[in-house]
């Protein structure tokens, strides 16, 4: 049999970093935060309360297994024993199954706190568009939460009904943002968002003889109404910023923000690893109020 | 911190709001619900840094909210909600 290789259009890049500017052996407290979400797990190491390094993956069907790869992940951009650390803390869907975790903590209380880190103290609102569920946070200056919403009934308009859509039409989903905005005209939003009923649309509408392209800014826009029904019922205070893998995909974003009518904070780091660093940041403040592992 | 926990689909939005600022841990509203939707607990997973309990909504109650109050909350005639009664510091508010 002939053709061509079966491909996983959903798969999104995997990637681990590490940062050049900093010694591990310098540092008082080595920190790790893992976010082991629905979808995807991130390990960040941090050294006295900065970067040092960081691995992002994707979930697997074990928990404990995630945890432990995304930190290995990480820990092969470093030169750094695993055993170092001082204190971990997990957080996540999965984080009451971190087996290294010395605490688990929310992952509300974390993304604010990494959005805090990542995007700056301005951040008022942080939107977190996660594999499986929708979180809207605001924060103080300091990254504490002071309001949050978050809907993990349902998984409409999240990272995984991406994916699907992905693999449906065939695009690689580090395309789907652009390839979303090569319309002449931009349709309506394709009416149910629920993963499930968007995608019997879809193939409807692919069977009448919609292009792909067509067919993904409907969906693209049904997403951003659908996360911005959850935004509007808290209320955006700003600046506004956010976290998740849809905060990379910007045939979502860029339709999401007019209707909140601001702009959004931009970042160089990954958005990925917001919860992640928020926990290695948890994981330091305790540290430094004598809170941490016994030694 | 207002912390509102439920869930929003096609027929509404049903949260329960807990203002953590305001509450203090006492647990009365444990004790009045009589769905046994509130549990106190002694670390608030989302403010690790606080001191004292807090109340929540407990998580197996969550997402099926509209119904665990439903009894509380008749179509006509309603009385206050004996959660919302209960706690005297005014932490409770519901969405629906």
């Amino acid at each position: 049999m002939g053709g061509e290789e079966k491909r996983e259009f959903w798969r999104w890049t995997e990637s681990n970093w590490r940062n050049p500017d900093i010694d591990w052996k310098n540092a008082r407290y080595i920190t790790v935060g893992i976010d082991v979400g629905s979808v995807s797990s991130q390990a960040v190491i941090m050294a006295d309360g900065q970067i040092f390094a960081y691995g992002s993956m994707r979930t697997g069907s074990d928990s404990p297994n995630s945890a432990r790869n995304a930190l290995a992940f990480a820990l092969e951009a470093t030169d750094m024993p695993g055993d170092r650390m001082d204190y971990c803390v997990g957080t996540g869907y999965g984080r009451v199954n971190v087996p290294m975790a010395d605490r688990s903590i929310t992952e509300i209380a974390c993304h604010a706190r990494g959005a805090n880190f990542i995007y700056g103290p301005q951040v008022r609102t942080v939107l977190d568009v996660g594999g499986q569920d929708i979180k809207a946070i605001q924060c103080d200056e300091k990254g504490k939460v002071t309001n949050f919403l978050m809907n993990d009934k349902c998984a409409a308009g999240t990272g995984r009904g991406m994916e699907v859509f992905a693999d449906l039409l065939g695009v690689s989903i580090n395309e789907v943002g652009d390839r979303s905005f090569q319309v002449d005209e931009e349709p309506e939003a394709v009416a149910s968002t629920c993963v499930v009923y968007a995608k019997s649309e879809a193939t409807g509408l692919l069977r009448r003889g919609w292009s792909r392209e067509r067919v993904l800014a409907a969906y693209c826009r049904a997403m951003a109404e659908r996360i911005y029904s959850i935004v509007r019922r808290m209320g955006v205070i700003p600046e506004f910023a956010v976290t998740g893998g849809m905060a990379k995909n910007r045939g979502v974003m860029e339709r999401l923000m007019p209707l909140i009518g601001l702009k959004r904070m931009e970042t160089e780091w990954d958005t990925q690893i917001a919860g992640a660093v928020g926990a290695a940041l948890f994981g330091y403040a305790l540290c430094q109020k004598g809170k941490g592992r016994e030694k | 911190m207002l912390a509102s926990y439920g869930y929003g689909d096609g027929s509404g939005d049903y949260f329960i709001t807990i203002d953590t600022d305001k509450c203090d841990g006492c647990g009365e509203c444990v004790s009045a619900c009589p769905a046994h939707v509130f549990v106190v607990v002694d670390e608030d997973p989302n403010d690790p840094l606080r001191e004292e309990p807090v109340a929540m909504v407990a998580a197996g109650k969550r997402k099926k909210i509209k119904y665990e109050c439903g009894p509380c909350k008749p179509a006509s005639g309603r009385p206050t909600l004996p959660c919302v009664e209960a706690c005297k510091a005014e932490a409770i508010s519901h969405s629906w």
